[in-house]
Parts: C-alpha cells; sequence; structure tokens
C-alpha cells in the first residue's frame, strides 16, 4: 500500500456519495449512503491490516502531502491513536445509516449527505497532520451535525442546535489564535514537527488554556457539558450515536495529540484542575443521571460521567493511564453507541423518550431485553466488556498519580451501576403497565444486524483487548516518554521500612519500578 | 488679489452648506440630492482651484470626470426616487425609515 | 482438563441462554445439568489426588488479557489445593442445585434462562477460584456478581425481587470500589497482579509505607484492607450485608448455591488465596477478627427473631461466614477453609430443604403458618434435620466424632482461643453465637415440622385451595410479597416489612384449612440426601488434611499460609474450651425446645416483656432503614438538586441561556441608534470621517 492514497480515498468516497445523495431520490440516497459507508468500512479495515504495529516502523503511516498555499497543505497520515478512531469511525457510520432506514422520512438525501459529510470530516480530523487542516475539519464537523439535530431532530430541536452550536464554537476562536501563534513561533504548521516542539513554559499556560476551552467543550467536561444531553435528546437515534460514538472523541483526541505533547510543561502544571473538574463530573453527572426521567438523557450523563474517566486517564502521565483512556474512549464510542440505538428501537415504536411509558419489556421484547442487558452492563463496566479494561486502566494509571482523584473516580463504578440498572429494571423488568409498550414486536432482523456486532465488538474488546493497545502501544509509549520529565509525582510513595529478613536487594527490584523511585520526596 | 485661500474658503463654505443641507432638511429627498450635488461641487472648486495654484492639469481633468459622475448620480438618485413615490406614495425624508431597527 | 472445568459451563449456558424458546426446556436442562454433573465428577478426579498427598499444583495459561507497559494479566487457570477444594464444592453443589431445580422451577415457563443463568454462574464463579492473578479474581468476582443479580431478580415482575437485585448488585460494588483500589494498589507496591508473585513479595514489604489519601500508612495494612472491603462485600460482613437477606427474593436453588455455598464465601476464598499477604500485617488481621466477630454475633442475634423460613437461613449464613472470617483473623486459614467447606455442604441442604418445605406449601415462606409437617413430608424432615445437627456441631468432644459442623466450628473456636490477642474476644463471641445458631436452627426446625398445623390462614395456601388443579405457582410473581412495596425510587432497601408479631397471633388459627402438604419429587430430594451425607460426614473425613497440625502441611502444600504451631495448639487447648461449644449447643437446643414444643407462650411472654430489644432484631438493627436515610434517599435529592439547581438553575441559566438573554437585553438598547433616517447615519458617517481624519492629521 506504500504510496496509495488510501487516506484521501476514505474521504472522497462518502465525499462522493454525500454528493449523490443530494440529486437522488429517498430510496437511492439511503442505499447509495449504505453502500459508501460500507466501502469506507472495508477501506478502514485494509488500513488496519496493512499498519505496522510492531513500533518498529515509523510512527507515522499513509502520509501524504501536498503543499496548497503557503504553509497550509493538505497533509494527512496516521499512527495507532488515529487508526483505532478512524476504525471506530467506520464501523459505526454504516449503523448509522441503517438506524435511520426507517426513521427518517423527510428529506432523505439531504440527511444521508449530511451523515456522509460528517464522516468525511471525522476521518479528516483523525488524519490530518496539518495543524489548520485538522482546525477546518474540526470546526466543520459542527455543521453537518448541527443540520442534522436542527432539521431531523425532536419538538426542542432549534433550542438544542443553537446550544450545541455555540457551546462548540465557544473555544474554538480561541483555540485558532493559539494555533496561529504557534505556527509563527515553531515556523510549521505539521503537527508531528510541533510535537516535538518545545514551547517556552510560560506561554505553554496560556497555548493549553486556548486549546483546553475547545477540548474541554468537546468532550465534554463539567461544568460545559449542559449541550450534550439537550444535543442527544434533540438528535434523531443515529444523531446521537454518531455524537456520543465519534464526536466527543475528537475532545479527547485533541488531549492526546495536542495538549499533552506539545504543552507538557503547562499539562503537568494544570492537571490538579483537570482532576478537579473531572471527580466533580463522576459524582455530580452521575447523581444527575440517577434522577433523570427520559431515557437519551439520563445516557447522554452517564456519557459525561465516562469522559471523565477519560480526562483522569489522559492526565494520570503514564502508559496505563493513557491506554485506559483510549480504551474507554473506544468502549464508550460502541457502548453508548449501541445504548442509544437501544433507546431508538423503542423509540421508533412508542416515540416517546420517558422510561415510565414503557416496563416489563423483557416479556414481549426478550432478545431486545438480552442486547440492551449486554450493553448495560458494558456501560456499568463489568469485566469482560470493553469498557471494563479501559476504566481499570485508566483509574489504575491515576491511582498511580494521585489516590484521592482514583478513590472519587471509582466511585462512578458504583453510581453506573445504581443508575444503570434503575434504568433497566424500569425499562425492561417489572409489569407491563402500559399496553401500548406490551403490544411492541421484538427487534427486526434489521435492528438486530445493527446491535449485534457492536455487541460482538464490545465482547472481543474486553476479552482479548490486545488487537487494539497494540497498534496504540509505541504511539502511546512514545507519548510517556515526551511526558516524562514534566509528570507530576504521586502521593502514594512507598518507603521501605527496617528490612526484617529479607535482603536489601530484593527490596530495590521491587520498589524501583513505577513511581517508587523518587518516594523521599513525599 | 484673490489667492488659493478665498476659492478654499468658498469650497469649504459650499461643502458645509451642503452637509447641513442633508442634516438639517427634514422635508424633501430632492434636497438631499441638491445637497450631494453641491458638496460634488465643493470638491470641483478644490480641484480646479488646486489645479491653477500647482499648474496640473490633471485636477481639471479629474472634476470634468466628476461632472460626469454626478450627473449620473443625480439621474439614478431621482430614477430610485421616482420608483420610491409610485410604491410608497410620499418622499417626506420623516416618512423613509424603513431601516429602523 | 481444567480448562473443559470451568469452559462447559459458560459453553452450556451460552447454548441454553441464546436457544432459550427455541431450544426448549427440556434440552436446556439436560445440556446445563448434564455439563454440570460431567465436571463435577472431573473435579472430584482432581481434589482426590490432593486428599491423598499426591496432588500437582498447575497453572495452565489461556491467553494474554491486558497487558500495559509492566502491567499483565494473562486468563490463565490456575490449580492447586485451594482451587481443588473450591472446585469441588462449586461443582458438587451447582449440579445438586440443577438437578433439583428440574423439580423446583418445573412449572416456571422461562426454564431456559433459569438454567443458562444457573450454568454461567458456575463458570463465573470457577473463573474466580481457578485466577491466578488478581484481575482474573475480579472477572469472577463480578461475573458473580452479574449472575447474582439476574437470579434474584429472575422473577422480574416481582418489584421487590428487582429492587433485591439492585441491591445486591450495588452493594457488592461498594466493596468492589475497595477491591479495585486495593489491585491498583497492590500493581503499585509489587508491578504485579500476579497471585504468585505478590505472595512471595509480600513480606518484603512489612513495615514499609504508602501515602495514602494524604496520609502515611503502613504500606500492607492499606492494601490488606482495601481487598478486604471487596471481602467484606461479597461475603456479605457486618455493614455490607444489607443485600444478602434481600436475596432471598431469588428462587429457593439459587439462594442455596449462590447465597450460602459459593458466591458469599468469595470473601473467605480470597482472604485465605491471599493469607501470606495478610500475614504481613497484624493490624489489618485484627479488623478482619473484629469483623468476623461482629458479623458473626450480629447476623446470630437477627436470626433468632425473624419468621421467614430463607431469611433465618440467610442470617445464618451470614453468621457462619463471620466464623469463617474470624478464623482466617486469628491466622487459622486451613479452620476457614474447613468451615467454608463443610458450611456448603449443610447449609445448601438446609436451603434445599427449606425449598423444598416451601415447594410444599405453596411458596408460603413464613414459618408462623407451618407447623406439624413432619408427617408430611418426612424425608425433607429428616434431612433437614440432619443439616441442623451437622450446622449446630452436634458431636462428642472427648471422642470427637460428629457432624461436619462439629469438626469445622469447634475447630475455628479452638484456634481462636489458641490465638489469643484479638482471638480470645472472637472465641467468646463465637460461642454465644454458637448458642444462638443451636437456638434459631432448632425453633426452624420446630416451628416448621413440629407442634400442630397452623396454615389454613396463609394467603398462599388459600390461593392454592381456590385454584382447584393447583397451578398456584406459575404466577406466585404477581402475589403475595409484590404487592407489599412497589414504587420506585426507594427501590434501594426494599426486602419485607416485618409481618408483624412473633407467633400466633389472633388471626392465625391452627388448622390445615383442608390443605395436605405432600412430599417433593424425587428431583429434589436425591440432592438433599446426597447432601445429607455430604453434611454428616464431611467433617469426619476430611478434617485432618484440612486442620490436622500434620496432615494440612501435606495437604494445603503452601496454597494458602498454614500455621502449623496454631493448628497443634488448637488441639491442646484446655478441656472446658472443647466443651462449651458442646454446651451452649444443648443449651440452645433446650431453649428452643421449651419455647417452641413444650411451652409455646413462651415467645410471646418474651416479646412483652422485651418489646424494645424484640423490635430491633426484628428490624435488623435498623441497618437497612439507616442506609436509607444515609446514602439512598441523599443520593437522590442531591442528584435532582445538581439537576434542577446545578445545571439548570446555574450553568444553563448563567451559561448559554443567560448569554443569549444578554445579546437580547443589549440589542434592545443599540437598536435605538438605528433611527432607519438616512440623515443620522450620514452624520454618524461625517463624525466618524472627520474623527479619522483628525486622527490621522494630528499623529
Amino acid at each position: 500500500m506504500d504510496g496509495f492514497p488510501i487516506l484521501s480515498l476514505m474521504m472522497a468516497v462518502p465525499m462522493a456519495g454525500a454528493i449523490a445523495c443530494l440529486f437522488v431520490g429517498a430510496n437511492s440516497a439511503r442505499w447509495i449512503a449504505l453502500i459508501a459507508t460500507l466501502i469506507d468500512f472495508v477501506l478502514g479495515m485494509a488500513l488496519w491490516a496493512n499498519f505496522d504495529q510492531s513500533g518498529s516502523g515509523a510512527q507515522w503511516q499513509f502520509q501524504e502531502y501536498a503543499p496548497i498555499f503557503g504553509k497550509f497543505a493538505w497533509a494527512l497520515g496516521i499512527d495507532g491513536i488515529a487508526l483505532m478512531l478512524i476504525a471506530l469511525t467506520v464501523f459505526l457510520m454504516p449503523i448509522c445509516i441503517g438506524a435511520s432506514w426507517r426513521a427518517i422520512e423527510k428529506r432523505v438525501g439531504e440527511y444521508m449527505a449530511a451523515f456522509l459529510f460528517m464522516e468525511v470530516l471525522m476521518i479528516g480530523v483523525f488524519a490530518a497532520q496539518d495543524l489548520y487542516l485538522f482546525y477546518i475539519m474540526f470546526e466543520a464537523g459542527l455543521i453537518p451535525m448541527y443540520l442534522i439535530i436542527g432539521i431531523w431532530g425532536g419538538a426542542d430541536r432549534i433550542y438544542a442546535s443553537y446550544k450545541f452550536f455555540l457551546y462548540t464554537l465557544l473555544g474554538s476562536v480561541l483555540m485558532l489564535i493559539a494555533m496561529m501563534w504557534m505556527v509563527h513561533e515553531a515556523g510549521t504548521t505539521e503537527i508531528p514537527a510541533l510535537m516535538a516542539y518545545n514551547f517556552d513554559p510560560t506561554v505553554q499556560t496560556w497555548l493549553f488554556l486556548a486549546f483546553f476551552a475547545s477540548f474541554a467543550v468537546k468532550m465534554p467536561m463539567w461544568p460545559v457539558h449542559t449541550w450534550l444531553p439537550d444535543a442527544h435528546v434533540q438528535a434523531p437515534t443515529a444523531g446521537s450515536v454518531i455524537l456520543a460514538g465519534v464526536l466527543l472523541k475528537m475532545g479527547g483526541y485533541g488531549f492526546i495529540r495536542f495538549s499533552l505533547p506539545m504543552f507538557p510543561e503547562a499539562s503537568a502544571q494544570l492537571a490538579p484542575l483537570v482532576w478537579g473538574l473531572s471527580m466533580v463530573a463522576v459524582v455530580y453527572t452521575s447523581l444527575v443521571a440517577l434522577v433523570q426521567s427520559d431515557m437519551k438523557k439520563l445516557i447522554a450523563y452517564s456519557s459525561v460521567a465516562h469522559m471523565a474517566i477519560v480526562t483522569v486517564g489522559l492526565f494520570a502521565f503514564n502508559q496505563a493511564g493513557i491506554e485506559g483512556a483510549m480504551m474507554v474512549m473506544l468502549g464508550h464510542g460502541l457502548v453508548a453507541g449501541a445504548l442509544f440505538l437501544c433507546v431508538g428501537v423503542i423509540y421508533d415504536r412508542l416515540h416517546t423518550r420517558e422510561i415510565a411509558r414503557y416496563g416489563g419489556l423483557s416479556i414481549n421484547m426478550p432478545r431486545y431485553a438480552l442486547l440492551f442487558l449486554f450493553f448495560t452492563m458494558a456501560s456499568v463496566g463489568l469485566p469482560g466488556t470493553s469498557n471494563f479494561v479501559g476504566e481499570f486502566l485508566a483509574l489504575m494509571g491515576i491511582y498511580q498519580a494521585s489516590t484521592w482523584v482514583a478513590l472519587v473516580c471509582t466511585t462512578g463504578i458504583i453510581l453506573g451501576a445504581a443508575y444503570m440498572l434503575y434504568l433497566y429494571r424500569r425499562i425492561c423488568y417489572g409489569e407491563q403497565i402500559n399496553a401500548d409498550a406490551a403490544a411492541m414486536p421484538d427487534l427486526s432482523a434489521r435492528e438486530l444486524w445493527l446491535l449485534a456486532p457492536i455487541a460482538a465488538v464490545v465482547l472481543w474488546m474486553g476479552i482479548y483487548p490486545e488487537s487494539f493497545l497494540a497498534p496504540m502501544r509505541p504511539d502511546i509509549v512514545a507519548l510517556e516518554a515526551r511526558l516524562a520529565p514534566a509528570a507530576p509525582t504521586g502521593d502514594a510513595q512507598i518507603k521501605l521500612g527496617a528490612p526484617k529478613s529479607a535482603d536489601a536487594a530484593h527490596h530495590e527490584d521491587v520498589a524501583a519500578p513505577s513511581h517508587s523511585a523518587s518516594g523521599e520526596a513525599h | 488679489m484673490i489667492g488659493l485661500q478665498h476659492y478654499l474658503v468658498v469650497s469649504a463654505i459650499v461643502f458645509v452648506i451642503g452637509v447641513l443641507g442633508i442634516f438639517i432638511n427634514r422635508k424633501n429627498i430632492i434636497i438631499i440630492l441638491m445637497a450631494i450635488e453641491l458638496i460634488l461641487l465643493s470638491v470641483n472648486i478644490n480641484l480646479v482651484a488646486f489645479s491653477v495654484f500647482l499648474n496640473d492639469m490633471v485636477g481639471q481633468v479629474f472634476s470634468m470626470f466628476v461632472l460626469t459622475v454626478a450627473a449620473g448620480e443625480g439621474a439614478i438618485g431621482l430614477a430610485i426616487l421616482v420608483i420610491y413615490f409610485r410604491g410608497r406614495g410620499s418622499i417626506a425624508v420623516d416618512d423613509v425609515n424603513r431601516m429602523k431597527g | 482438563m481444567i480448562q473443559l472445568i470451568v469452559l462447559l459451563p459458560l459453553l452450556a449456558a451460552i447454548i441454553a441462554g441464546l436457544g432459550n424458546k427455541a431450544l426448549g426446556k427440556l434440552p436446556a436442562k439436560i445440556i446445563t445439568t448434564g455439563a454440570l454433573f460431567a465436571i463435577c465428577a472431573m473435579s472430584w478426579s482432581i481434589f482426590i489426588p490432593f486428599v491423598m498427598g499426591n496432588g500437582e499444583a498447575y497453572v495452565a495459561p489461556l491467553f494474554t488479557w491486558i497487558q500495559s507497559g509492566s502491567f499483565d494479566a494473562q486468563w490463565a487457570l490456575r490449580v492447586d489445593t485451594m482451587t481443588a477444594v473450591m472446585l469441588v464444592v462449586i461443582t458438587s453443589v451447582s449440579s445438586l442445585v440443577h438437578l433439583y431445580s428440574w423439580g423446583y422451577m418445573d412449572e416456571e415457563p422461562d426454564q431456559p434462562r433459569f438454567f443458562a443463568y444457573l450454568s454461567l454462574f458456575t463458570f463465573a464463579m470457577l473463573m474466580l477460584v481457578t485466577a491466578n492473578n488478581l484481575l482474573q479474581m475480579f472477572f469472577g468476582w463480578e461475573g458473580v456478581g452479574l449472575a447474582s443479580y439476574l437470579l434474584i431478580g429472575f422473577w422480574f415482575r416481582k418489584p421487590s425481587a428487582n429492587a433485591a437485585a439492585i441491591k445486591a448488585f450495588v452493594v457488592n460494588r461498594v466493596g468492589d470500589l475497595g477491591f479495585m483500589m486495593g489491585i491498583f494498589g497492590t500493581y503499585l507496591v509489587f508491578n504485579t497482579i500476579s497471585i504468585p508473585e505478590i505472595l512471595e513479595m509480600a513480606p518484603s514489604m512489612a513495615g514499609s509505607t504508602i501515602g495514602f489519601l494524604g496520609a502515611r500508612f503502613d504500606t500492607m495494612t492499606v492494601l490488606c484492607l482495601l481487598l478486604f472491603i471487596g471481602a467484606m462485600g461479597k461475603s456479605a460482613q457486618l455493614g455490607l450485608h444489607t443485600w444478602l437477606p434481600d436475596a432471598m427474593e431469588g428462587p429457593t436453588p439459587v439462594s442455596a448455591l449462590i447465597h450460602a455455598a459459593t458466591m458469599v464465601t468469595a470473601g473467605v476464598f480470597m482472604v485465605c488465596r491471599l493469607s501470606p499477604m495478610f500475614e504481613t500485617s497484624e493490624t489489618a488481621l485484627t479488623v478482619v477478627t473484629y469483623v468476623g466477630a461482629a458479623t458473626c454475633l450480629f447476623a446470630a442475634t437477627v436470626g433468632t427473631v425473624q419468621t421467614d423460613i430463607k431469611r433465618v437461613i440467610a442470617y445464618s449464613t451470614c453468621s457462619q461466614l463471620g466464623y469463617m472470617f474470624f478464623a482466617a483473623g486469628v491466622g487459622a486459614y486451613g479452620a476457614a477453609m474447613f468451615h467454608l467447606f463443610t458450611h456448603a455442604f449443610f447449609k445448601a441442604l438446609l436451603f434445599l430443604g427449606a425449598g423444598s418445605v416451601i415447594h410444599a406449601m405453596h411458596h408460603e415462606q413464613d414459618m408462623r403458618y407451618y407447623g406439624g409437617l413432619r408427617k408430611s413430608i418426612p424425608i425433607t424432615f429428616w434431612t433437614m434435620t440432619l443439616g441442623t445437627l451437622a450446622i449446630t456441631g452436634v458431636g462428642l468432644p472427648i471422642i470427637g466424632i460428629g457432624f461436619a459442623g462439629f469438626y469445622s466450628k469447634d475447630g475455628i473456636l479452638e484456634a481462636a482461643y489458641a490465638a489469643g490477642g484479638a482471638g480470645t474476644g472472637a472465641f467468646l463471641v463465637g460461642v454465644f453465637a454458637a448458642l444462638l445458631t443451636s437456638f434459631y436452627s432448632w425453633r426452624l426446625v420446630f416451628l416448621t415440622f413440629f407442634g400442630k398445623p397452623r396454615w389454613a390462614a396463609s394467603e398462599h395456601i388459600q390461593h392454592a385451595l381456590h385454584d382447584a388443579h393447583g397451578h398456584g405457582h406459575d404466577d406466585h410473581a404477581t402475589h403475595g410479597h409484590g404487592s407489599e412495596e412497589a414504587n420506585a425510587p426507594a427501590q434501594e432497601h426494599a426486602g419485607h416489612d416485618p409481618h408483624g408479631h412473633e407467633t400466633a397471633p389472633a388471626h392465625m388459627a391452627t388448622g390445615t384449612g383442608g390443605y395436605h402438604p405432600h412430599e417433593s419429587p424425587w428431583v429434589m430430594l436425591v440432592p438433599l440426601i446426597v447432601l445429607s451425607i455430604g453434611a454428616v460426614f464431611a467433617g469426619l473425613v476430611f478434617h485432618d488434611q484440612f486442620i490436622g497440625s500434620e496432615g494440612g502441611i501435606a495437604f494445603w502444600q503452601g496454597s494458602l499460609a498454614f500455621d502449623s504451631h496454631l493448628m497443634h495448639a488448637a488441639h491442646e487447648v484446655p478441656t472446658w474450651v472443647k466443651f462449651s461449644p458442646f454446651t451452649v449447643m444443648l443449651t440452645g437446643l433446650a431453649i428452643a425446645w421449651l419455647a417452641y414444643v413444650k411451652y409455646t407462650d413462651w415467645p410471646q411472654r418474651f416479646v412483652a416483656q422485651f418489646g424494645v430489644l424484640y423490635t430491633f432484631l426484628l428490624n435488623k438493627w435498623y441497618f437497612d432503614e439507616l442506609y436509607n436515610l444515609l446514602f439512598v434517599k441523599p443520593a437522590f435529592a442531591i442528584g435532582r438538586f445538581f439537576w434542577k439547581f446545578g445545571d439548570v438553575g446555574f450553568i444553563d441559566r448563567f451559561g448559554p441561556n443567560g448569554l443569549a438573554a444578554l445579546v437580547v437585553q443589549g440589542n434592545k438598547v443599540t437598536r435605538r441608534l438605528q433611527s432607519g433616517y438616512l440623515y443620522t447615519y450620514a452624520l454618524v458617517m461625517l463624525i466618524g470621517l472627520a474623527a479619522a481624519a483628525t486622527w490621522a492629521m494630528t499623529r
């Protein structure tokens, strides 16, 4: 595959599909969109298959470079982290198209075009190697999502779409200014070069905060999370899936690609801020999720809590934390997406998101109940599912940095179990209190084919996560090395007592790894 | 001896009359058009005066351009007025406030 | 072979679960039960060599699970003496419970699901006990939690069952928080989570200190206590015990398998598995001892006044787990494992016996509606009596022959006495709890099987009688208990409200009301008989291996920290120590006989005399009410507060909505400038121009 512009091709296919969709009828548009996304899925798998994960090769692969003007260039290229997120994107897209197959009836061509354009931009964000190209892709992603919520959304869609737009636009101007300054200072727009550039630590803080404004909203972190529940509630099912599945990951990707490697000192300096916001987010949004009466809102709030685990993992400054954060992002992308699909399935039948209108679905929809239970358990972080791997590694990482943060964030597993099981109980268990809910048919073959692949991948990620961790490992090791000089020392330092019987050499063996080496300081 | 400054003073007076004609006038848009002509006239006086004073023909040539453009502008202004009058039935300045926020 | 043992139940669960209705009831039952009996046979073939002293410990690796830097968790199956013991316990009880469920769940329409859950549970439990690293143990730990959640909530139409299921899961998660933190800490300290490596390195860490939550503590104490919180959750120790009695909402075979014999003992297993680690921290062991002793006492006191037959046994389980923990706390891990082993048999027997009674009584679980059943269901009566003899520890102290509980419980008490220190207190508490154990166990037997029939007024029996064809119990889910508690959001604290007062108030007429209980079918009686053999002989046959000061070393092969000296000392305790459990056992029996057979007005007089104490015990020391007040209600209230006042009232109000309002307000001011008159615009333009020109000229 050397020299073959596969990344550009992956962006060209949905782009062509999007243009075609605008000019054809509803049914053709559906098929065009499905075929385009499936082609992209195949291309994505080919990308993965040809990706050199040994770590001995180049960090950046499949690079393309075409100057446009000045320093600005069409520069693409991926590392393992981007590869995984692109794989997530191309995996979820056909499912989104499938989820919209019957649910969308007006302006189908435009809808499909918006989704395909969205896919172009998402791949672009993860593949961009030019700072400005990234910015354009990152911000342009708002447009199709704004349209999807604003045109095909629920009753209160205009409010939600404006809120979404305003929030996400909030930080981007600051980010653009910071980018301009960086390009001016470093003299290059290439992301790999910028990742190795050492900015002045005092300036780093400002640059970090400018980027933080954008990524924190996208993530979303407390207290700039309130756009997410509204956007999710109003968006059509597929919109929620892609929003939870991929768009939120752009924030995490931004942290891992820009904030951490470009401003390591500032990241370390401001890590307590991130930790604090994440701790609040875990407890706060979990409790809020507990009292929701709207299914989508509940899952949206749970997303905020899960994303807080991502941020603490990233700002743990060690390999376990960052790998865990990546796994949470991938796992949450699948599981939250699947949960929104599950909500969509019953929303399509009864047209309400009110939890109280359902009940006893295990009786008339056993297959649905089984899959919903599976995704509920995955969301709760049951070992053997994708989320557990991520949450465990991320929390283990943060434990090495701060035991307090680890303790508070780990309470998320209790609260998460409480609100998810409470949701499941109200929807699937109990008596069939509503006659119309009791009359709903079980999953159709189409819906089963949307959910089953996600379930399979979630299980795969939970039992053999190595397939997903291996491509990212060299990049995360490199990132950890970049962060190492700035990384804060943890509070859990071991201080050996008077040796009782064992020999001293053995103590050294035990104490040397992890962060214990510099233990005397604390 | 009538020097440059006399011309400039006349020009300035004509300009101010033109400007005031725009602001103070509350009656008729045609007066505004006439006031604009006055302003252009004052510019022309300046151009010609400097042209003579500096002994440079470009100023006088330019004043011819201005005259031409002023004629065109007057014609277009009157045309708009006529259309506007047909539509609204009034060209009183106080009635023309459709741009009010 | 170990791979087969672990994975067969999973396979059976998947087939039965996904096949469900398409597969049909009988194939699902045959597949799961067949798989279980097969692995049961295999497990005994692993266990017997260990008993003979020629077993070989090994680890069967499967494949990589999680790798991250130096963190390396593999899927691997470990076989050693402890695993072998647990394998036998799990597969034996589980296979018998599968068989028993053929009869007990016979009228249930959803059987494939039930059997799939049971097999899934068995798989998870086997993963737990064969774990070679802490993470795989955690996998099994959560897996059994899931299975327990599903099985408690098996009758999902019943609100109380759902509430109990959620409560079980969430309370267990509190323990899991400790377990997870413990794993994090262990990895930080030892840089590995492989159990053998940790145990090898643990002694070298003794005396070191570690920072935790901003203060410095002894490293091993922190780690052990964090892990012990996990054990407390799973094993329902005082503080985190509230889920266990409520878990009785599940079908009775589930209670026997999960909430008596296997899952709840996982905490004990964990402490024993990590015993070399616990040995390095005196403080942690003391805490384990005190928590165990406190639970033992607490649960026994509550057990004496409960009227629901399953709840009595549930509190009894809780109490016996307390014994196991303080045995581990005083360093007698062999005794803890031994009691775990014997307890599995006799407690499963008691539960299944109770199930048989309940089955005969059409799902009536209140002992006040029983009475005189020994004639109607004789086999159940005899097997349960054997179980009661075993749990109360009947045996002859000097000769040393007795039922299973005699060896294990007396072993624990003697070891506690011999250990001294915290052990002495535990010994005294343990002896007192033994008195209570004897009392409530015999009370159960006397109330159920002796006296006159009292079930005429029972709702369940009434229901069965009115339902001419006796199909009463299909829909038991919708009747009876279900109606007591219906509404969310206080669902976390379900459980039964106490039904009023001990023994017959006025409305409880004696008499049969025309209903005659029948003995359960043979598929249910066979497991009872097999288990009663275990309850009688498990102690006699295996006591030398488990707790013998010589035999123990050969048997355990270092798979737990076996203290031969302590065990030796335990055999040499003064005679009064040996006789004390025996004496209190007889006392308890005597009181129970007097109060429930001879002078049946005693309980009422006791209630009249000590009303406050009685209410306190009946309400389980008010733990549920306390937790509800402290955690559940505030969680909902705070959640609502954060939502309404935090998100909506503050962030949105001053954030996006506030900004939008500001723009609107600001526009109201600025729009006045937009007069619409050309001349104003021109004036502004001119002023601006003049200003600009002035600036340009004077600059």
